[in-house]
Protein backbone atom coordinates (compact mmCIF):
# COMPACT_ATOMS: atom_id res chain seq x y z
CA UNK A 1 0.00 0.00 0.00
CA UNK A 2 1.23 3.44 -0.81
CA UNK A 3 0.87 6.20 1.48
CA UNK A 4 1.02 9.73 0.36
CA UNK A 5 1.54 13.04 2.45
CA UNK A 6 1.02 16.84 0.92
CA UNK A 7 1.43 20.04 1.72
CA UNK A 8 2.81 20.97 5.04
CA UNK A 9 2.34 17.18 6.15
CA UNK A 10 4.79 15.91 3.31
CA UNK A 11 7.35 18.83 4.44
CA UNK A 12 6.67 17.72 8.33
CA UNK A 13 7.85 14.03 7.04
CA UNK A 14 10.10 15.07 4.97
CA UNK A 15 8.92 12.44 1.97
CA UNK A 16 6.25 12.67 -0.57
CA UNK A 17 5.11 9.13 -0.41
CA UNK A 18 6.23 5.62 0.89
CA UNK A 19 5.08 1.89 1.08
CA UNK A 20 3.50 0.32 3.65
CA UNK A 21 4.20 -3.94 3.15
CA UNK A 22 1.25 -5.11 5.57
CA UNK A 23 -1.71 -2.83 5.79
CA UNK A 24 -2.90 -2.14 9.52
CA UNK A 25 -6.36 -2.61 9.43
CA UNK A 26 -8.12 0.95 9.86
CA UNK A 27 -6.84 4.50 9.03
CA UNK A 28 -6.15 5.16 12.46
CA UNK A 29 -4.28 2.03 13.15
CA UNK A 30 -1.83 3.33 10.48
CA UNK A 31 -1.70 6.75 12.02
CA UNK A 32 -0.75 5.32 15.56
CA UNK A 33 2.10 2.98 13.72
CA UNK A 34 3.20 6.06 11.99
CA UNK A 35 3.58 7.80 15.16
CA UNK A 36 5.14 5.74 16.68
CA UNK A 37 8.39 5.47 14.30
CA UNK A 38 9.88 8.78 14.49
CA UNK A 39 9.62 12.44 16.15
CA UNK A 40 8.41 13.70 12.68
CA UNK A 41 5.72 11.24 12.19
CA UNK A 42 5.04 12.35 15.56
CA UNK A 43 4.88 16.14 14.39
CA UNK A 44 3.18 15.81 11.58
CA UNK A 45 -0.12 13.54 13.29
CA UNK A 46 -0.03 15.25 16.41
CA UNK A 47 -3.47 17.36 15.85
CA UNK A 48 -5.80 14.96 13.93
CA UNK A 49 -8.49 17.51 13.40
CA UNK A 50 -5.95 19.45 11.68
CA UNK A 51 -5.47 16.58 8.99
CA UNK A 52 -7.57 15.06 6.09
CA UNK A 53 -7.53 11.64 4.52
CA UNK A 54 -8.29 9.97 1.59
CA UNK A 55 -8.34 6.69 1.03
CA UNK A 56 -7.73 5.03 -2.90
CA UNK A 57 -8.42 9.19 -3.51
CA UNK A 58 -12.00 9.41 -2.29
CA UNK A 59 -12.12 11.72 1.13
CA UNK A 60 -12.46 9.96 3.75
CA UNK A 61 -12.55 8.98 7.72
CA UNK A 62 -9.90 8.25 10.19
CA UNK A 63 -12.03 4.99 11.03
CA UNK A 64 -11.86 4.12 7.77
CA UNK A 65 -11.09 0.12 6.89
CA UNK A 66 -7.32 -0.62 5.05
CA UNK A 67 -8.30 -4.15 3.87
CA UNK A 68 -8.11 -3.79 0.07
CA UNK A 69 -6.93 -0.12 -0.53
CA UNK A 70 -3.93 0.86 -2.84
CA UNK A 71 -3.11 4.33 -1.69
CA UNK A 72 -3.93 6.39 1.40
CA UNK A 73 -3.27 9.89 1.65
CA UNK A 74 -2.75 12.53 4.71
CA UNK A 75 -2.92 16.13 4.01
CA UNK A 76 -4.09 19.41 5.80
CA UNK A 77 -7.60 21.11 4.82
CA UNK A 78 -7.68 21.72 1.08
CA UNK A 79 -7.37 25.20 -0.53
CA UNK A 80 -8.92 25.10 -3.77
CA UNK A 81 -10.30 27.99 -6.03
CA UNK B 1 -18.92 19.10 -19.53
CA UNK B 2 -15.18 20.09 -19.59
CA UNK B 3 -12.37 20.09 -16.58
CA UNK B 4 -8.82 20.90 -17.17
CA UNK B 5 -6.35 20.54 -14.85
CA UNK B 6 -3.12 22.25 -15.94
CA UNK B 7 -0.30 24.04 -15.37
CA UNK B 8 -0.31 26.46 -17.86
CA UNK B 9 -1.85 29.74 -18.14
CA UNK B 10 -5.49 30.17 -19.97
CA UNK B 11 -6.88 32.97 -21.54
CA UNK B 12 -10.05 33.93 -20.21
CA UNK B 13 -11.24 35.78 -22.94
CA UNK B 14 -10.21 33.13 -25.25
CA UNK B 15 -12.01 30.42 -23.01
CA UNK B 16 -14.97 32.44 -22.46
CA UNK B 17 -15.53 32.98 -26.19
CA UNK B 18 -15.58 29.36 -27.09
CA UNK B 19 -17.71 28.49 -24.20
CA UNK B 20 -20.10 30.57 -25.30
CA UNK B 21 -20.16 29.38 -29.13
CA UNK B 22 -20.05 25.73 -28.52
CA UNK B 23 -23.05 26.55 -26.32
CA UNK B 24 -26.67 26.77 -28.48
CA UNK B 25 -29.85 27.49 -27.08
CA UNK B 26 -28.49 28.94 -23.61
CA UNK B 27 -30.05 31.97 -22.53
CA UNK B 28 -27.19 32.84 -20.20
CA UNK B 29 -23.32 32.38 -19.14
CA UNK B 30 -22.13 32.88 -15.70
CA UNK B 31 -18.20 33.01 -15.50
CA UNK B 32 -16.22 33.13 -12.08
CA UNK B 33 -12.43 33.73 -12.34
CA UNK B 34 -9.71 33.45 -9.14
CA UNK B 35 -6.94 35.45 -9.22
CA UNK B 36 -3.72 35.25 -7.22
CA UNK B 37 -3.99 38.50 -4.90
CA UNK B 38 -1.11 40.50 -3.17
CA UNK B 39 -0.73 40.41 0.66
CA UNK B 40 -1.60 43.10 2.72
CA UNK B 41 1.94 44.56 4.48
CA UNK B 42 3.97 41.36 2.93
CA UNK B 43 5.05 41.38 -0.89
CA UNK B 44 3.83 38.20 -2.60
CA UNK B 45 7.10 36.82 -4.75
CA UNK B 46 5.11 33.78 -5.58
CA UNK B 47 1.91 31.05 -4.89
CA UNK B 48 2.89 27.59 -4.77
CA UNK B 49 -0.04 25.48 -6.01
CA UNK B 50 -0.06 21.54 -4.85
CA UNK B 51 -2.23 18.82 -5.87
CA UNK B 52 -2.94 15.73 -5.60
CA UNK B 53 -2.24 14.67 -9.20
CA UNK B 54 -4.25 11.07 -9.00
CA UNK B 55 -6.77 12.48 -6.98
CA UNK B 56 -7.56 16.28 -8.48
CA UNK B 57 -9.26 15.49 -11.84
CA UNK B 58 -12.01 12.69 -9.99
CA UNK B 59 -12.80 15.34 -7.35
CA UNK B 60 -13.74 18.43 -10.04
CA UNK B 61 -15.64 15.41 -12.21
CA UNK B 62 -17.36 15.02 -9.13
CA UNK B 63 -18.08 18.30 -8.11
CA UNK B 64 -19.32 19.03 -11.84
CA UNK B 65 -21.36 15.95 -12.44
CA UNK B 66 -23.33 17.37 -8.95
CA UNK B 67 -23.86 20.85 -10.25
CA UNK B 68 -25.40 19.05 -13.31
CA UNK B 69 -27.47 16.96 -11.33
CA UNK B 70 -28.74 19.72 -9.30
CA UNK B 71 -29.21 22.44 -11.60
CA UNK B 72 -30.52 22.91 -15.33
CA UNK B 73 -27.82 23.52 -16.91
CA UNK B 74 -26.52 23.02 -20.58
CA UNK B 75 -22.90 22.72 -19.88
CA UNK B 76 -19.96 23.41 -17.53
CA UNK B 77 -16.23 24.45 -17.83
CA UNK B 78 -13.99 24.03 -14.93
CA UNK B 79 -9.90 25.43 -15.32
CA UNK B 80 -7.46 25.04 -12.30
CA UNK B 81 -4.27 25.58 -12.84
CA UNK B 82 -1.39 24.34 -10.22
CA UNK B 83 2.44 24.89 -9.83
CA UNK B 84 4.07 28.48 -9.31
CA UNK B 85 1.98 31.64 -9.78
CA UNK B 86 2.54 35.57 -9.55
CA UNK B 87 0.22 38.01 -8.30
CA UNK B 88 -2.47 38.99 -11.07
CA UNK B 89 -2.15 35.46 -12.51
CA UNK B 90 -5.30 33.46 -13.09
CA UNK B 91 -5.68 30.75 -10.66
CA UNK B 92 -9.14 28.96 -11.90
CA UNK B 93 -11.98 29.86 -14.12
CA UNK B 94 -15.64 28.12 -13.79
CA UNK B 95 -18.18 28.36 -16.62
CA UNK B 96 -21.77 27.61 -16.63
CA UNK B 97 -24.13 27.73 -19.37
CA UNK B 98 -27.94 27.47 -18.34
CA UNK B 99 -31.47 28.38 -20.16
CA UNK B 100 -32.06 31.08 -17.24
CA UNK B 101 -29.80 32.78 -15.41
CA UNK B 102 -30.77 31.41 -11.78
CA UNK B 103 -29.18 27.97 -12.72
CA UNK B 104 -26.40 28.93 -14.33
CA UNK B 105 -25.60 32.15 -10.91
CA UNK B 106 -26.39 29.01 -8.15
CA UNK B 107 -24.40 26.31 -9.86
CA UNK B 108 -21.49 28.36 -10.43
CA UNK B 109 -21.49 29.63 -6.73
CA UNK B 110 -21.85 25.79 -5.72
CA UNK B 111 -18.83 24.63 -7.61
CA UNK B 112 -16.90 27.75 -6.16
CA UNK B 113 -17.77 26.48 -3.00
CA UNK B 114 -16.94 22.93 -3.16
CA UNK B 115 -13.61 23.97 -5.17
CA UNK B 116 -12.70 25.69 -2.11
CA UNK B 117 -12.43 22.87 0.40
CA UNK B 118 -13.05 19.36 -1.46
CA UNK B 119 -10.83 19.66 -4.50
CA UNK B 120 -7.33 18.68 -3.37
CA UNK B 121 -4.93 22.01 -4.14
CA UNK B 122 -3.08 23.39 -1.49
CA UNK B 123 -1.68 27.43 -1.83
CA UNK B 124 1.84 28.07 -0.16
CA UNK B 125 3.22 32.40 -0.11
CA UNK B 126 5.90 32.66 -0.28
CA UNK B 127 7.27 36.28 0.71
CA UNK B 128 9.98 38.48 2.04
CA UNK B 129 9.28 37.06 5.15
CA UNK B 130 9.39 33.29 3.88
CA UNK B 131 7.14 31.08 3.14
CA UNK B 132 3.11 29.93 4.61
CA UNK B 133 0.71 27.74 3.75
CA UNK B 134 -2.45 28.78 3.48
CA UNK B 135 -5.28 27.62 6.39
CA UNK B 136 -8.74 26.86 5.00
CA UNK B 137 -11.04 29.44 6.52
CA UNK B 138 -14.17 27.56 8.48
CA UNK B 139 -16.28 29.83 6.69
CA UNK B 140 -15.11 28.14 3.72
CA UNK B 141 -16.21 24.62 5.24
CA UNK B 142 -19.22 26.20 6.62
CA UNK B 143 -20.08 27.50 3.55
CA UNK B 144 -20.80 24.09 1.81
CA UNK B 145 -23.86 23.56 4.33
CA UNK B 146 -26.18 26.19 2.54
CA UNK B 147 -26.02 23.23 -0.46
Amino acid sequence: MDVLYFAWVRERIGLPKERIDTPPATVMDLVNELRAREERYEAAFADLGALRVAVDQELSDFDAPLAGAREVAFFPPMTGG
Amino acid sequence: MDVRVQEAAFDLGSEANAFVAKQSGMGAVVTFTGIVRDLDGARLSTMEIEHYPGMTQKALDTIANEAASRWNLGDILIIHRYGMLHPDDLIMMVATAARHRADAFQAAEFLMDFLKSRAPFWKKEVTEAGTDWVAARDEDEDALSRW
